[in-house]
């Protein structure tokens, strides 16, 4: 993409102005180079996606060094230069990424996914989890049933049963306590 | 993350007025007289001016002296040209006439001392205190002069810190002639080759870590 000279005139004004401060003309000089640095960056990468995000990188990396442009010389080459080079980075980058991660389309076919028989698994664990419970002395079967199955409040089994809050703490941590040891045994 | 109109949006309300770099022939001239009279001031106190005196009659050494100082000198020019997005990378290639020269005559002086001496031409002792001279010298240099180029926030800073490397390693061996007592032996080569090598490779490892910084920096702001 080549650039007239009048273009090449106007954003090295705008560039200078913009080295002392002047924001109308930098907002200016970016929006106008836009184009320009997409068309750079689209040579090295199609994605749309991919080559917004890099033209991104190079106006950050434009806006950081900025004080390294010298009026004197050509403004385009600088920025060309600029937009080349960290589009090659981010090829580079991507490379580095995509060599320590795997792209498996079949993936969900061809390997087992643990949480997928989550649900049979629990239907299949549910009578041996009741047997467990009806073998728990009656106050921790009773704080089982009533906070856990029943999902009721502390309060609310409090009210139900007449038991204090922390009687029921207790008895709620024995039974797990107890079920626990029940069902790792099996 | 913002779209790039956005991003334009933001970068041009946080325009500051920003200082121009001077021309890059013109810093590295500021940081090499910089140099000059620090060594000026240094090397009165370790240098025996009799000895060297009576070393520049032998024009191999003057040779091999002028080779180093200028792979000095040359380096340094071309890390600060290298430095900015602009400038050909061909600079790279100016440090190397005189490394040749330094290396060429380097060796010839080796090989000589081999010829003349033997298995004598073995200095351990004071071969490795080159080493110390090289590397003491470099840190401080080096330091300074990584402090400047980064001032220009290089977009490939590990060859620019190569090549900051090889200048401030060439600058500190041409010190190290100043109180040199004898001609280069092969391990006294060695000694040298080992402390330039190493002063480049932790420029370049400083350099590989600032590059690792920008990217960082320039995601953590696209990501915002």
């Amino acid at each position: 993409m080549s650039l007239s000279q009048d273009k090449e005139t106007e954003w090295s004004r705008w560039m200078t102005a913009a080295q002392e401060g002047d924001r109308v003309a930098y907002e200016r000089l970016l929006k106008d180079c836009l184009p320009y640095l997409r068309s750079i960056a689209s040579r090295y990468h199609r994605a749309p996606d991919r080559r917004e995000d890099v033209v991104q990188d190079i106006l950050l990396t434009l806006h950081r060094i900025r004080h390294t442009y010298d009026p004197e010389r050509p403004f385009t080459h600088w920025l060309a230069t600029i937009a080349s080079r960290r589009s090659i980075d981010a090829l580079r980058r991507r490379g580095r990424t995509e060599k320590s991660e795997i792209f498996d389309e079949q993936a969900y076919e061809t390997f087992s996914d643990p949480e997928a028989n989550r649900e049979m698994s629990v239907r299949d664990e549910a009578p041996a989890l009741q047997a467990a419970i009806a073998t728990l002395p009656e106050g921790q079967r009773e704080a089982v049933e009533l906070l856990k199955l029943r999902e009721l409040s502390l309060a609310e089994a409090s009210q139900q049963t007449g038991k204090s809050v922390s009687a029921l703490k207790v008895n709620m941590h024995r039974a797990l306590k107890a079920l626990r040891s029940q069902l790792k045994g099996d | 993350m913002p779209s790039t109109e956005q991003l334009i949006a933001q970068l041009a309300a946080g325009a500051e007025p920003v200082r121009r770099l001077r021309p890059p022939l013109l810093r590295a001239a500021s940081w090499l007289i910089g140099v000059a009279v620090i060594g000026a001031i240094v090397v009165p106190f370790y240098g025996d001016f009799g000895l060297f005196a009576e070393k520049t009659r032998d024009p191999k050494f003057v040779i091999e002296m002028v080779g180093t100082v200028l792979t000095g000198i040359a380096a340094v020019i071309a890390a600060f040209e290298l430095s900015l997005p602009d400038r050909s990378p061909a600079w790279a290639w100016l440090p190397l006439p005189p490394l040749l020269l330094w290396l060429g005559s380097s060796g010839y002086n080796c090989w000589r001392d081999w010829i003349e001496f033997g298995e004598q031409g073995w200095h351990f002792g004071e071969s490795a205190a080159c080493f110390g001279t090289i590397v003491g010298f470099s840190i401080p240099l080096g330091v300074a002069l990584l402090l400047f180029l980064a001032r220009a926030k290089p977009l490939a800073p590990t060859p620019v810190a190569a090549l900051g490397g090889l200048g401030v390693a060439g600058l500190a061996a041409f010190f190290l002639d100043f109180n040199h007592p004898f001609d280069a032996s092969f391990l006294d080569l060695g000694w040298h080759a080992a402390a330039v090598g190493l002063v480049i490779a932790s420029s370049s490892a400083w350099g590989r870590w600032r590059g690792q910084i920008n990217w960082a920096a320039a995601e953590a702001q696209t990501q915002r």
